[in-house]
């Protein structure tokens, strides 16, 4: 046991030392953008003071390893500065910009919601369909399940949302203009048709990655051992191969749940679903640079928690680490 | 079995438990079906144990499943029948079969490593199939299982079926899962090959077991092997495959005293190759006080082995001695802690990127994984000519014509330039790898297990290759191998190895003959002869010396 946690504790160590080396990777290339932050929020007719009051009060005067280690210790206290737009241009006029963290929340809890209703539908579903078509391999139900998924994945997502909102957009809504106040249940209705169609782009993934890892075991001598004592498909599928097949079955599933966050960009969009993906990407336009670097830093954040997810859920279900010699 | 033999020529006459008749069995491969086994009629009486020969492809362990009315996934049964007490089984429904699997018919598997679920306690496994039978609670089965376990001379027959597989060795292992098979009391076990991946001193204490099992229960039993000593001592009936055919069968003692057919001598005289034991005088590779480590864990200590020129010297131990450590350490891929490698009056760099070329030329290896050891996208000439290119220079039509030379000193020729490894037999896969040690024109080669994954008859023809190529090249060899009666058919000299020491070092004749140090006597009385009463008489006679087995007190390699 102790071993175990040894090993969990080292991964989690690395995935720290990981986000550290992402947090200097997305600080030093925003950094590195050519062009001139105050000249392109401030337009071209700032004259040359306001220019230098607006980087000054912003720190832009300051050296880069100065600014990043502001930069990060704001971030260790929950703070990702302020956004850039709304600034008070060099004493003209009132300061209107608000805190990093204010503005993405909210739509980070948006996002966070769309994400865990397309996971709690898809998951469970990618599972059950691949433990289905491994265990009738060469049905006609497994043909039709691959050849369903197949397509649905090779779509694009916004063609696949466009074709729902075309089906069943005169029973469904078509704009998920969720705010703050909305309740659980409307909540859930104006999400419908953005989770269809994520959930049609990533089951094919986690289906055939269950389908194909439990298959995998099936041809080793203790699947055949199993079935030479008599054991029936579905106790060779539940019983002898799932347990040790869950460690590609949950990157595969860390991986798509991971997207879920950080690549719906264009499902928001196409449904103006206010999510943390668009408002990166309206940030990147608007070079509101915090907001960017905050929104970089959380997607970097969700891949990494994920895949150390899985890898935990790889090493305890291996009897080799779990039960040491 | 043996000690109730007498009684079975009364039995055959009652209890017919199995009746194959006319079995034909075809395997799908390159889109078209071949025939495996072609028409083999196999009968089995109630508590009679069959041994199954045939070097690998003879169709055993295909017919072997067949008795239970299993083909593979991708083979099909096409004609005759299965009578399995008045059922027939090749035709039937296979939720039917699944009654009689693992209840009346159950299977040991050659490895027993990997034919454990890995994400399960052994006592779960080992009950598995008597729980669907339903007639024993949970608990009664699972102390039937321990006193299985406790018959079976495993160690903490208590507690051992609370272990994974991974926490118990392979002989154990192999032990739990005849406990396995026998948790259902069945009719009939098909062992398959269950101690061929083996140590030999494991091998006796398994046997021995299977055996007292076996006939404590009454249970009849196929055994199937390409281990003629070891079907020597289990079986009261033989029958040799060849082909998917049967070539003859009878009952053991006839079948080893006088064989008919000329394919069954020869597959008996393959064990009795010997060469003359030639001391040398020169010394041409010296290791001495060798210590290495992978990691932290210790595996070689004060190796010391001298290999005098053109001479075969042979490495003799368990898994897990370090025998191919040491080769590692020789050929500078595991640098050595503390000690030196002479080489021809040169030391050796410790490391393999601060040798020249010239000393990576003198020294070669071949291995035992012929397939894996060669890239299987390159032609035979690509494959012999890289050192002929690397060491020598040669090119083009000289590196051609060399390659063709180098052919037939294989006993192969200029045909097999242009082929794939995957169109080549075991036996011939083994040559192009020697091939392409000599192409570098060595002063020695390590062969590590070159003949362990080869038939018989096989090993026969590249051993005696080994030879002439040394008699002509002069050539020496260090010969890394389990397997004693390849060491008395090759070596001059021999180095006994346990647990990464050297135990003995000596002329052939005088290692082999007594009195030896206690573990090379244990290894070399565990190594099964052609005589079937030969376990009886070991197993006797270490009841009086009181020789203890290294799987019993603990020190086992694999641990």
């Amino acid at each position: 046991m102790f071993r175990l946690i040894e090993v969990i504790g080292k991964r989690i160590l690395l995935g720290l030392v990981t986000l550290f080396i992402v947090s200097l990777i997305i600080f030093s290339s925003i950094s590195l953008l050519p062009g001139d932050f105050a000249q392109a929020v401030l337009g071209q007719t700032a004259t040359e003071a306001t220019l230098k009051a607006f980087r000054e009060s912003l720190d832009l005067d300051k050296p880069v390893i100065t600014r990043y280690f502001r930069w990060v210790a704001g971030v260790m206290q929950g703070d990702m500065g302020n956004t850039f737009s709304g600034r008070s241009t060099g004493g003209q006029g009132i300061d209107v910009s608000r805190p990093v963290v204010e503005i993405m929340l909210p739509k980070l809890r948006n996002t966070l919601f769309l994400a865990g209703v397309t996971a709690a539908i898809s998951v469970p579903l990618a599972l059950m369909l691949g433990f289905l078509t491994a265990l009738f391999r060469n049905s006609i139900f497994d043909r039709t399940a691959n050849a369903i998924t197949l397509s649905t994945i090779a779509m694009p997502e916004f063609f696949l949302a466009y074709m729902l909102i075309i089906l069943l957009g005169g029973y469904l809504p078509t704009i998920a203009n969720v705010r703050a106040e909305t309740e659980f249940l409307q909540r859930l209705l104006l999400v419908t048709l953005p989770t269809m169609t994520l959930t049609l782009v990533i089951v094919a993934a986690m289906m055939r990655m269950t389908r194909a890892a439990i298959i995998n075991l099936l041809a080793s001598p203790y699947i055949e051992m199993a079935r030479l004592s008599g054991a029936s498909q579905a106790e060779i599928i539940f019983r002898h191969a799932l347990p040790n097949a869950w460690a590609p079955i949950a990157t595969v599933i860390a991986f798509n749940m991971a997207w879920l966050v950080v690549g719906v960009v264009v499902v928001e969009v196409v449904f103006t679903y206010d999510g943390i993906g668009k408002l990166m990407v309206d940030s990147v336009g608007s070079r509101d640079i915090p907001v960017v670097q905050a929104c970089a830093l959380v997607f970097a954040a969700t891949y990494i928690s994920m895949n150390l997810l899985a890898d935990i859920v790889g090493i305890v279900t291996n009897p080799r680490l779990l039960h040491p010699r | 079995m043996k000690p109730a033999g007498c009684a079975m020529s009364d039995r055959a006459s009652k209890d017919l438990l199995l009746d194959m008749k006319d079995v034909h069995i075809e395997g799908f491969a390159d889109e078209r079906w071949h025939p495996i086994i072609k028409g083999v009629d196999l009968q089995l009486h109630r508590g009679e144990v069959l041994g199954l020969i045939g070097e690998s492809g003879a169709g055993k362990s295909t017919l072997g499943k067949a008795a239970m009315g299993y083909t593979q996934p991708g083979c099909r049964f096409t004609a005759g029948e299965v009578m399995f007490d008045g059922q027939e089984l090749s035709g039937m429904k296979i939720k039917d079969k699944r009654h009689i699997w693992g209840t009346r018919i159950s299977y040991v598997a050659q490895s027993a490593a990997a034919s454990f679920n890995p994400a399960h306690r052994l006592l779960d496994q080992t009950i598995r199939a008597s729980k669907r039978v339903g007639d024993r609670s949970e608990q009664v089965l699972k102390s039937d299982a321990v006193d299985l376990f406790r018959r079976l001379n495993l160690p903490e027959p208590e507690t051992i079926g609370l272990r994974y597989p991974h926490q118990v060795s392979g002989g154990q292992l192999q032990r739990v899962m005849t406990a396995m098979a026998m948790s259902p009391r069945p009719d009939l076990i098909i062992f398959d090959e269950p101690t061929t991946a083996l140590d030999v001193t494991t091998q006796v204490e398994v046997l021995s077991s299977i055996r007292d099992l076996v006939a404590q229960f009454n249970t009849a039993a196929i055994y199937i092997t390409h281990d003629l000593a070891v079907v020597a001592q289990m079986a009261d009936r033989i029958k040799v495959l060849r082909y998917g055919e049967e070539v003859e069968q009878a009952d053991t003692r006839t079948m080893l005293s006088s064989p008919e057919q000329d394919y069954t001598k020869s597959l008996w005289s393959v064990r009795s190759l010997e060469k003359p034991e030639k001391s040398g005088e020169e010394i041409l590779l010296t290791i001495e006080n060798i210590d290495a480590a992978y990691g932290a864990s210790k595996v070689l200590h004060d190796v010391s082995i001298k290999l005098p020129r053109g001479r075969t010297v042979a490495v003799v131990g368990e898994s897990g001695s370090g025998k191919s450590t040491t080769a590692r350490v020789i050929t500078g891929l595991l640098p050595q802690l503390n000690g030196t490698v002479t080489f021809d009056g040169a030391e050796l760099p410790r490391r393999l990127r601060d040798r020249s070329k010239e000393q990576l030329r003198r020294i070669q290896m071949i291995y035992q994984m012929a397939d894996t050891a060669m890239n299987p996208r390159q032609t035979v000439g690509e494959i012999i000519g890289r050192p002929l290119e690397f060491y020598l220079g040669l090119r083009g039509k000289e590196q051609e014509r060399r390659v063709i030379e180098l052919l037939e000193m294989i006993e192969l020729d200029a045909s097999f330039y242009d082929r794939l490894p995957d169109e080549l037999s075991g036996g011939q896969k083994q040559r192009i790898c020697i091939a392409r040690a000599l192409a570098a024109e060595p002063d020695m080669i390590i062969c590590d297990e070159v003949t362990s994954a080869l038939d018989q008859i096989v090993q026969e023809g590249i051993l005696n290759l080994l030879q002439r190529l040394q008699g002509e090249f002069g050539i020496a060899y260090l010969f890394i191998t389990h397997d004693i009666a390849t060491v008395r058919a090759i070596s001059d000299e021999i180095v006994v190895m346990w647990q990464g020491k050297v135990v003995e070092q000596g002329m052939k004749q005088q290692i082999l003959s007594p009195p030896h140090p206690a573990y090379s006597e244990l290894l070399l009385s565990s190594v099964p002869e052609m005589d079937p009463d030969w376990l009886d008489n070991l197993l006797d006679r270490r009841k009086h010396e009181n020789v203890s087995d290294p799987a019993q007190t603990g020190q086992d390699p694999e641990r």
